[in-house]
């Protein structure tokens, strides 16, 4: 039967059973006026917002993380004093965001330094990235500080240098003992992409929020939200344990 | 070959190596004994600044290797060395685990690497297991592939670092095999070992450590049979 149809039905009737009262919610909440296209569209700019916001990270984390080991492991009387200063910025940095909370952040980015710019959503995958580059070096640090010291040894001790040994022998075992806490990492900046909603970014909170002011009831838009977040994240997951089972096999062959 | 000078290394407060000079000539196989803390591990690591020392100054074939200018990874490049806990890189196979550095350095092409990587698996017996992992491996076998990555870069020098303290008995003999006859066939070796039957039989002269010391040395079959000071005849009587 048609929705629609089916609410007039409902909405005639003098006084509505518990599910027709439901339903009528629901169908205000997700068909009225097409409203789950607008769901759609903020669902895309999560995933857009996480994809920026992912690929920034990354990157930032990375550099971070190669700045603070490449630092730690230099050899005593042979420190450089560039990298101590780039050292100092980059512990600052990691300091100061994971110190704040994300919403502080993302409300003195898009109220303070892009106070001016309309491109809120643009402004919101920025500050995720920020953040995220903060706990990925975290993660990548402690990844690379945890692989035995041997295998270091062992590739220095055989005349490669530093670059080498981190390429060949650290970072590709590292990279397999921090994919679990990376994916962690990942899924909480998916979901952090609702925060964005509070300087004005155009995801699925900010959508929902807006069909509870034109309804005023605010159960549905809240629990769909939350099923849309639940989907991306098991994607995710599955894509990731796919990801790891694959490694591992390397390891028992 | 290797000029020790007044050598001397901390970590914190405290001292592991006190003011050590020591030579060791090409062609010599010198075994390190002494007590656990005793600092031998520490002075071996040295050697090849795995450990950078807090004093003192290490000559390698003429160049200052303590210098802060010495580019070490050359240096290294000459020196082989084989841990107590093999440090074979897991995530390799077998023929990438010996080839890579010899490759790396560009002292070899990669089809020289693995001519040499096939000739030296054959001398120890482990042809068929170029194309494993690690993982898949005994100690003992491990513990000789080891020593193979090591011999790929052709060295000058092999450093041991207690090669066979972490491996099962049965295994032990395996490995010192290979250490004997690599001896025989004339290498410069420096052993930190609890395999007093290898010192007496291998070593060209032994070193018995102590609270960061060199307390004794001797041509082996003296040094057994007639040790001078009294906490080298302690020691010898609690290990043999």
């Amino acid at each position: 039967m048609d929705p629609t149809a089916l609410y007039e039905s409902f909405k005639a009737l003098e006084d509505p059973g518990f599910w027709q009262e439901a339903y009528m919610k629901f169908y205000n909440a997700w068909f009225y006026e097409d409203r789950w296209v607008t769901y759609f569209q903020g669902l895309l700019t999560t995933v857009e917002v996480t994809v920026i916001a992912l690929i920034l990270g990354v990157i930032l984390g990375v550099v971070v993380a190669t700045i603070r080991t490449a630092h730690d492991q230099q050899r005593l009387g042979r420190r450089n004093p560039v990298l101590g200063v780039v050292n100092l910025f980059c512990k600052i940095y990691v300091t100061v965001i994971r110190g704040t909370p994300m919403m502080v952040q993302l409300m003195i980015m898009g109220f303070v330094i892009f106070k001016s710019s309309r491109n809120f959503t643009m402004v919101g995958a920025l500050s995720l990235g920020i953040n995220s580059g903060a706990y990925v070096a975290e993660i990548i640090r402690g990844g690379l500080m945890s692989l035995d010291p041997g295998q270091s040894e062992a590739g220095r001790s055989l005349g490669l240098g530093y670059l080498d040994t981190m390429r060949f022998i650290v970072i590709p075992q590292a990279f397999k003992a921090i994919l679990p806490s990376l994916g962690n990492e990942f899924i909480t900046l998916l979901k952090d992409t609702s925060l964005i909603s509070v300087i004005a970014g155009k995801e699925i909170v900010y959508f929902a929020k807006s069909i509870v002011t034109k309804t005023y009831e605010a159960m549905y838009p809240y629990v769909i939200t939350a099923i849309m977040y639940l989907i991306l994240v098991l994607i995710f997951s599955w894509l990731q344990g796919k990801l790891e089972r694959r490694l591992r096999q390397s390891d028992r062959r | 070959m290797i000029d020790v000078k007044h050598l001397s290394k901390s970590f914190g407060k405290n001292l592991v190596l006190d003011d050590i000079s020591e030579h060791i000539n090409p062609g010599e196989k010198v075994v390190i004994i002494g007590p656990s803390g005793s600092g031998k591990s520490t002075f071996l690591r040295c050697l090849n600044l795995l450990e950078t020392p807090t004093a003192g100054t290490i000559t390698f074939d003429g160049t200052e290797i303590t210098d802060p200018k010495c580019d070490i990874d050359k240096i290294r490049q000459q020196m082989g060395m084989v841990f107590q806990h093999f440090n074979l890189f897991p995530n390799m196979t077998i023929r990438r685990n010996i080839t890579l550095a010899p490759v790396r350095t560009k002292l070899m092409s990669p089809a020289e690497a693995d001519a040499e990587a096939e000739k030296l698996l054959e001398r120890v017996g482990l042809m068929d297991k170029i194309d494993a992992y690690p993982a898949q491996l005994s100690g003992g076998q491990k513990q000789r592939i080891a020593i193979v990555r090591a011999l790929a870069m052709k060295p000058k020098l092999m450093l041991f670092d207690e090669p066979t303290s972490a491996l099962d008995p049965e295994m032990v003999g395996e490995v010192l095999d290979v250490m004997k006859e690599l001896a025989h066939e004339g290498m410069t070796m420096v052993v930190v070992t609890h395999e007093m039957g290898f010192a007496r039989e291998v070593g060209s002269r032994v070193l018995f450590m102590d609270g960061g010391h060199i307390l004794e040395q001797n041509e082996p079959h003296e040094f057994f049979a007639h040790p001078k000071e009294q906490r080298t005849i302690d020691f010898l009587s609690k290990v043999l």
